[in-house]
């Protein structure tokens, strides 16, 4: 479903190379973990992934679904079924949760050629995949992330992500600022989306998400490189042992 | 839920960008260029005018001779030349004009139509099921029909144009015109005064709540033609109106002069919603053409416990100069101005409000909502002042700019004057800018840049949409994407 190949990247504003050639193939079906300390490049991947400015690919390549990923605009990405859960989900003040939910899901059904969905369908679209992740009636009323608490806007993404039903999900640090309740209910909801269909690049610093969305692949990332890349073990091998070692072996 | 309706609308929209552009072809009847004191009196011939009417227009005429243009405003453009105008201009009628809606010139039926405006009574509002609303449809100098009437009479109400006021009802035109802005109380003003051609009058008895909405379209049409319409509502003691003024004129290379006088009267506890959609042609975007809008709205809270409330979506007219005030004069009247300018292209917007605090435990509450984008400039310019004997006055003021691009401005000059040591008055502004992390937030959900900056931006002026009639709220979440279009990338 994604083939990254020696994927090159720097910062724009500044020419700092954060990227050094990452190399990673995720079909469909599969959940792959991408572990590594801060700094590594976990959250440029995920925005290069997605499509935000600021970023200048140097080398290598992208594809989903047989295409040219870095060719897509970011919401022609999001159309194709790219899903991007934010690590720090952005405020959109007056805009109910629920009203950018029917625009967002209407915007890339009208890009897919799609009919829009009706309200009453839309409603109960909603309402079912809230329940499940136990988000309320009154936090869909609020506008986007505005006042929400970390766990609340973790949800929220996940709820999107639920509404969406994208192909490729991304979800940058997922875990930071949940409690464990928070972590666990994130998770289940994360862990009902797994489909033979479905594929899921899951960026996390620490292992304890892993406990609950239980990862087919694990990835080292460090210095911009995949280092080390294993089966689920890695992820408790790197709990017990931090990451020392592999700053040097990529030194 | 307007959004996709907004995406819609914007991309049909990508060819004509201002969908109200059109011309509307109609012989008509035009007074000869400039201003002198013939032209006055042909005006008033025109109208049919007691000579009551007559004398105060000639000295409305004589004091603007006088008066020089007001510079204050934070608006650049080249000097008007007041001869090279038409003052007046009314599609050719064969005898008296039309008694009735089968009388109307069908192509003047077809471009409301166009405009998507009702004025056969059995049709509502585009999309909006049981919405019944009155329309007077005034077409550069005068009102070409009013519908409703007869139904609006049973309850008592008078709304129709002015002219036919000054006519059929003297005794109320003689009392209230010009008794809120005096006929020379600014340069516009007076000019208005002198030159005014048609509007609507509405007079709401005691104690009635007006049955249904009342609105008044206002179309310029004529080449080099100046529109001067004057508008004057008057709601008795208890009763209850809402009122709406919507604005397009045709796509143009040269500017057209519109200089309104609204007047409104609010008598005790009575209560006057004036919401205006004024979306006049504003240029291209490189400022050629558009309409120059000089207008002077004010209203007297003359009555105890009286409420007045202007919203207004500003999205047209090159030029923007207006301040929709209310005198507090009444014990325990209330006053409200909610705005959202939005400027793009290169428009200029220099408008606010006043609230000028007389009556004793007057209130008032003030949101505006600047939009800027392009290289346009949006000004907010608000009085708020309380007189000594305006004991527990109380106004809070909100007053938020959002930036688009960094080659606009966005201005806020407020004046706050209390004399009395008891007045409670709160002011609070914000600048912000559209994030590209909010744009890109909503673009990683789907959104195109328009999209989202439409979103956004309706997300920021949701408290004062949620002041519309329920019938606007779509129709203006729709213009404001239009009106945004291409201010990003």
């Amino acid at each position: 479903m994604l083939e990254i190949k020696n994927l090159h990247v720097s910062v724009e504003e500044d020419n700092k190379a954060i990227l050094n050639g990452v190399d990673l193939t995720v079909n469909a079906g599969e959940v792959h973990a991408i572990m590594g300390p801060n700094g590594s490049g976990k959250s440029t991947l995920s925005y290069v992934l997605a499509g935000k400015d600021g970023y200048e690919v140097t080398d290598g390549s992208v594809t989903y679904m047989g295409k040219d990923l870095l060719e897509m605009a970011p919401d022609e990405r999001a159309a194709e079924g790219v899903f991007l859960a934010f690590q720090y989900p952005i405020e959109i003040p007056g805009v109910a949760t629920m009203q950018f939910l029917k625009v967002a899901l209407n915007s890339q059904r009208l890009a897919r050629g799609e009919g829009e969905l009706s309200t009453p369908d839309f409603m109960r679209l909603v309402k079912s995949r809230a329940e499940t992740l136990k988000v309320n009636q009154d936090m869909l009323k609020r506008p986007v992330n505005v006042g929400f608490s970390g766990g609340e806007k973790k949800r929220a993404e996940i709820l999107q992500m639920a509404v969406l039903e994208p192909s490729l999900c991304i979800l940058d640090e997922t875990d930071s600022g949940l409690d464990i309740d928070a972590l666990r209910v994130v998770a289940e909801g994360v862990n009902a989306l797994r489909s033979p269909d479905r594929a899921m690049v899951v960026i996390t610093h620490y292992q304890r998400l892993l406990d609950y969305i239980v990862p087919d692949h694990v990835h080292v990332l460090s210095k911009g490189r995949i280092v080390k890349s294993g089966g689920k073990e890695l992820a408790q091998e790197l709990e017990k042992d931090g990451y020392a070692n592999y700053s040097d072996e990529a030194a | 839920m307007a959004d996709v309706e907004t995406i819609e609308r914007v991309r049909e929209i990508e060819v004509d960008k201002y969908k109200y552009g059109f011309e509307t072809e109609l012989e008509s009847e035009l007074a000869p260029k400039g201003l002198n004191e013939d032209i006055v009196k042909f005006i008033s011939a025109k109208k049919g005018e007691p000579d009551w009417m007559l004398e105060w227009r000639l000295e409305a005429y004589a004091r603007w001779r006088q008066m020089t243009e007001p510079t204050w405003a934070k608006v650049d453009y080249p000097k008007i030349d007041f001869e090279d105008l038409y003052y007046y201009a009314a599609p050719k009628v064969q005898g008296d004009g039309p008694k009735s809606l089968d009388e109307v010139d069908p192509e003047l039926l077809r471009t409301y139509e166009k405009l998507g405006i009702p004025l056969k009574e059995q049709e509502v509002l585009a999309g909006v099921e049981g919405a019944r609303v009155a329309v007077d449809a005034v077409f550069d100098s005068v009102s070409v029909v009013t519908t409703f009437k007869e139904e609006l009479a049973k309850a008592g109400v008078i709304f129709c144009p002015i002219s036919e006021a000054v006519r059929e009802h003297p005794e109320l035109v003689k009392k209230y015109l010009g008794s809120v802005v005096p006929q020379a109380d600014n340069f516009y003003a007076a000019l208005n005064s002198a030159v005014f051609s048609d509007g609507s009058f509405v007079y709401i008895p005691e104690g009635v709540r007006c049955p249904m909405e009342l609105s008044t379209y206002f179309r310029i049409n004529e080449k080099n033609t100046g529109q001067f319409e004057r508008t004057l509502i008057i709601a008795d003691k208890g009763s209850y109106v809402s009122y709406l003024e919507g604005c397009t004129a045709p796509m143009r290379d040269e500017n057209q002069l519109h200089a309104a006088v609204v007047e409104l009267v609010a008598l005790d506890d009575a209560e006057i919603k004036y919401s205006t959609v004024q979306n006049w042609y504003p240029g291209d975007s490189e400022g050629k053409g558009g309409i120059y809008n000089f207008v002077t709205k004010r209203a007297d809270c003359r009555g105890h416990h009286s409420k007045v409330s202007w919203t207004q979506v500003e999205t047209g007219s090159a030029i923007t100069w207006k301040y929709p005030s209310c005198i507090l004069r009444g014990d325990n009247s209330r006053g409200e101005f909610y705005s959202i300018a939005i400027s793009n292209g290169k428009q200029q917007v220099d408008s606010g409000t006043k609230m000028i605090h007389l009556g004793k435990n007057s209130s008032s509450r003030i949101i505006s909502k600047g939009i800027a984008a392009g290289r346009s400039d949006n000004t907010y310019r608000g009085l708020v002042s309380a007189h000594r004997k305006a004991t527990n006055a109380r106004n809070f003021t909100q007053c938020d700019s959002l930036l688009i691009g960094d080659r606009c401005g966005a201005h806020t000059v407020p004046y706050i004057e209390a004399k009395t040591s008891t007045a409670q008055f709160e002011h609070e502004a914000t600048t912000s800018k559209i994030s590209d992390d909010q744009m890109f937030y909503c673009q990683a959900r789907g959104l195109n840049e328009e999209e989202a900056v439409a979103l956004i931006v309706n997300g920021f002026v949701r408290d004062v949409i949620q002041q519309l009639p329920m019938e606007f709220m779509a129709e203006t979440q729709r213009l404001i994407g239009i009106s945004l279009e291409g201010s990003v990338g």
